[in-house]
């Protein structure tokens, strides 16, 4: 674990005589930041604030993401099936969209794969995951049937709402997941309440409460991060940086773009990981977990990442080039990249993948069957779950 | 089997779009991911991936077209080891007409829930073929909520303020359940601004009783987290007036999820805290939410005038599975009320209360208001007018059965709110007493509340913004035809 000590100074700024701190020097390729450790980002000090005190000098606040760890082949095969059951889902989801089968709004989370993926991989039984709309790659990774997922994009009783919520708003009891939240940023105040009660209870769960780029500009996330660091909760804030808050990219939309320093203010750490590469947030996010356990208070993942579609099913997506998505997918695909080490290694032949793809294939085949036989809510469901 | 690929649907509203463009001709292989086509809806031009590999065997619709309908086949794609000639066999797999694209709005709204004749003059009424008959509404039947509990003879009555009661009944929960805590500004150490929470630290500490910063959208969600995961917040706001901030996490947070989770997750908790106008605050700091909360399907809203009314209440709404809008009022927590010693002292949400009998005109408040008709009410028996004076208690569910009963004995309606008067708790009282008593009804029903302005600070206006007494005495007088 290289933790860095906040160092007073003006570090390693690459914008000296800036007022500015030097968070915005984040690589445009999608790869985390510094990789050349001992990176401070304790701000002031720097000349340019007067004699303004260092107030933040002794606690740390930025962290390096770890040297991702090698996987296992017995990894490497589960973190593959696990992002092709989101990508083959998530096809089918916009193929069953463009028939009409499903309605209404529909956030794709292709591209985006390897940061559930990473992160269930870090996490125990009983944590709990929050999220946004864009939902469905959570679910998935929660364990939650695909069958019912699917039911619920299309409104079928068998869904995990009963077919009353759709595509933004599932929740599974069962397993921890908490949803699904329509209003942009909600979920935050709502994931640092699940770690208020695990504090309250005295049990060493934590809330790995997502959200993206876009959401990251909403007040109540930093009224949330002023809480779990006043009252040290165990949350993981995992940014989702995608680059686009829908058709608004982080630059025209965030004066601080470097989002794992949104939380310095309050000194709650933070680090950039790359989001594309599934070992690199497998164990970025042990050591944000293994922070919260010990009781040290919230941390900070921004997971730098990529969505290949646009924000939503009617979005064309003309505020970024084809060049730009292309590059993406051929460079950093997350199932590629996995796919290429188990072949480069031998630890997986074609065959082996394609029967993986096989299955997975079926899996998606039967859910979206499911959800398209299963009938829509009996009309009484109108007026249940009102009320308890 | 050959696979069609149909025109898709880009948006929720699409119904049609020209295929502007093919990005792959007959022969091509291609695999999934593979923009294929582009689309122009009349918002935009989409492109259209390809979901499977294969290989495209035929085009059936060609570039240009204009006006294709949403699942309309538009290719064919065939897979490994089929041939164009398979093309034949493929039996459309679905037909543009065949369904509504996105338009499958399922039920049609009728949910009728067969209220037959039992003998209940309300219930009689639901059922005749009145105008109104197809109006339904969701609010469980107040019938079946249970009466208030019997005081049994012989128990001390003992007067206490509204604010030791309130005081009194969290302190009660909290003792009996360890997953009740309270938070909010300066519940704490500084023991309430209106001093509501005095004492609550003293006893419980600050695991359970927690100061929080000034940040009430962020708080509010915290609370509403924390109920999700089963525990019973009680979130204080100073006042009603800055849940506004909150107002967000309330509705779409707290009040749907249990329906949008079909029934999975829910928020078990209250918000609670001043409500309207105290005195000399101005606009901002004057408001009363009772209408605004009672709109919103998934809350439950209480606004108590007596101390026994807000103990009982407040420690039912402690224990309800729901959230609860719990509505307080500065000028009422130092005001004195005779409460039961009892211990274990809980009233039902959802049944209103007749708070004095008469026979000539009904009254019908809660809260502040309840002041306004007490006092008119004993001003008009000196004039030979004989006041029922209903205090609603709960606002959501409301219990339309008392109120329909009173006005079918008194055949008037009076009611009275400091609120707003456009779409008041009296408007809709109004509306549903219309629906379900018209001819019993002797003259118009008149709804007062508040004047249709922001509270001015100048205490002449302030005045005249609010009821006053007088204004309920005359309303009362011309309902009754009486000069």
């Amino acid at each position: 674990m290289a933790a860095t000590a906040a160092k007073s100074g003006t570090s390693s700024s690459k914008n000296s005589g800036s007022s500015k701190n030097s968070g915005s020097s984040r690589n445009s390729d999608g790869k985390s930041g510094s990789k050349s450790g001992g990176r401070s980002r304790a701000k002031s000090g720097d000349g340019s604030a007067g004699a303004a005190k260092n107030h933040v000098s002794d606690v740390v606040i930025h962290f390096d993401a770890p040297a991702p760890e090698k996987f296992s082949t017995e990894q490497e095969l589960k973190a593959y099936r696990d992002m092709l059951l989101i990508r083959r889902f998530e096809e089918k989801a916009g193929q069953l969209y463009g028939m009409g089968f499903i309605g209404g709004f529909c956030h794709l989370y292709i591209g985006q794969e390897a940061v559930v993926t990473g992160i269930q991989m870090a996490i125990s039984e009983g944590d709990e995951v929050i999220t946004s709309y864009r939902d469905h790659g959570h679910m998935l990774s929660c364990g939650m049937d695909p069958a019912g997922v699917m039911a619920e994009l299309t409104g079928r009783r068998g869904g995990y709402s009963k077919g009353k919520g759709g595509s933004m708003h599932m929740f599974s009891r069962e397993k921890n997941f908490f949803g699904g939240h329509g209003i942009v940023g909600a979920q935050v105040p709502l994931g640092t309440g699940l770690a208020f009660a695990n504090r309250y209870r005295g049990n060493d769960r934590v809330s790995l409460t997502f959200f993206g780029d876009g959401a990251a500009n909403q007040g109540q996330v930093y009224e949330s991060f002023n809480m779990a660091a006043l009252w040290k909760l165990p949350v993981i804030y995992v940014i989702e940086n995608n680059r686009y808050a829908m058709g608004t990219s982080v630059v025209r939309s965030s004066a601080q773009t470097d989002f794992s320093e949104r939380g310095a203010s309050f000194n709650i750490p933070g680090m950039q990981v790359d989001g594309m590469d599934v070992r690199a947030v497998k164990s970025a996010s042990d050591m944000a977990v293994k922070w919260c356990r010990d009781g040290k208070g919230p941390f900070i993942l921004e997971m730098q990442t990529y969505r290949y579609r646009g924000h939503s099913m009617s979005d064309p997506a003309k505020y970024r080039s084809k060049d730009e998505v292309q590059k993406m997918r051929a460079e950093h695909d997350p199932i590629e990249q996995v796919r290429h080490r188990l072949i480069e290694t031998k630890a997986a032949s074609e065959e082996d993948l394609k029967a993986i793809d096989k299955e997975i294939r079926e899996i998606v085949g039967k859910a979206a069957d499911f959800a398209q036989a299963d009938p829509e809510p009996d009309i009484s469901e109108l007026y249940t779950d009102i009320l308890r | 089997m050959p696979t069609q690929i149909l025109m898709p649907a880009l948006s929720p509203t699409m119904e049609e779009g020209n295929l502007a463009k093919w990005l792959v001709k007959e022969g091509d292989t291609v695999s999934s991911g593979d923009v294929i086509a582009e689309i122009e809806t009349d918002k935009a031009t989409m492109e259209v991936e390809a979901v499977d590999e294969g290989t495209i065997g035929k085009i059936l619709v060609e570039a240009g077209a204009e006006g294709v309908k949403v699942n309309t086949p538009i290719a064919v794609l065939l897979e490994e080891g089929e041939s164009a000639d398979d093309i034949g066999d493929t039996a459309p797999q679905s037909q543009a007409s065949e369904r509504e694209p996105h338009g499958a709005r399922g039920a049609d709204g009728a949910a009728g829930d067969g209220q037959a004749s039992s003998g209940d003059p309300v219930e009689d009424m639901d059922a005749r073929q009145v105008p109104a008959e197809g109006k339904v509404h969701p609010e469980p039947r107040t019938t079946d909520i249970p009466a208030d509990p019997d005081i049994p003879a012989g128990t001390e009555m003992v007067s206490v303020t509204v604010r030791e009661a309130l005081r009194d009944a969290m302190a009660e929960e909290m003792r009996r359940d360890d997953s009740v805590f309270v938070m909010g500004e300066e519940v704490a150490q500084y023991q309430g601004a209106y001093k509501v929470t005095q004492g609550l630290l003293d006893e419980f500490g600050e695991r359970r009783v927690i100061d929080t910063p000034i940040t009430e959208h962020g708080f509010t969600g915290v609370g509403i987290g924390a109920a999700m995961a089963d525990l019973k917040p009680i979130v204080e706001f100073m006042t009603f007036n800055f849940a506004m901030q909150a107002m967000d996490q309330i509705i779409n947070s707290a009040a749907k999820t249990h329906y949008m989770s079909g029934g999975q997750m829910n928020a078990p908790m209250v918000f609670r805290g001043p409500n309207g106008a105290a005195a000399r605050v101005a606009a901002q700091h004057s408001q009363d939410y009772a209408a605004w909360y009672s709109h919103v399907p998934g809350l439950k809203v209480v606004q108590p005038y007596t101390a026994a009314d807000a103990k009982g209440l407040l420690k039912a709404a402690i224990r309800d599975p729901n959230p609860v809008i719990f509505l307080e009022n500065e000028i009422l927590y130092g005001q004195h009320f005779d409460v039961p010693k009892l211990d274990d002292y809980v009233l039902p949400i959802g049944k209103a209360r007749i708070h004095r009998q008469g026979s000539d005109a009904t009254l019908v408040s809660f809260g502040i208001g309840m002041t306004y008709c007490v006092k008119a009410a004993e001003e008009l028996a000196g004039q030979g007018i004989d006041v029922e004076i209903v205090d609603l208690r709960t606002i959501r569910p409301m219990d339309y059965d008392t109120v329909v009963a009173s006005v079918k004995k008194t055949g008037r309606l009076v009611t009275v709110e400091e609120g707003f008067p456009q779409s008041s708790v009296g408007d809709h009282i109004a509306s549903q007493v219309m629906q379900r008593a018209f001819d019993w009804l002797d003259a118009p029903i008149i709804t007062i509340a508040g004047k249709d302005v922001p509270m001015p600070y100048a205490a002449n206006l302030e005045k005249l913004a609010l009821p006053s007494v007088e204004e309920v005495v005359a309303a009362v007088k011309a309902v009754s035809y009486r000069d």
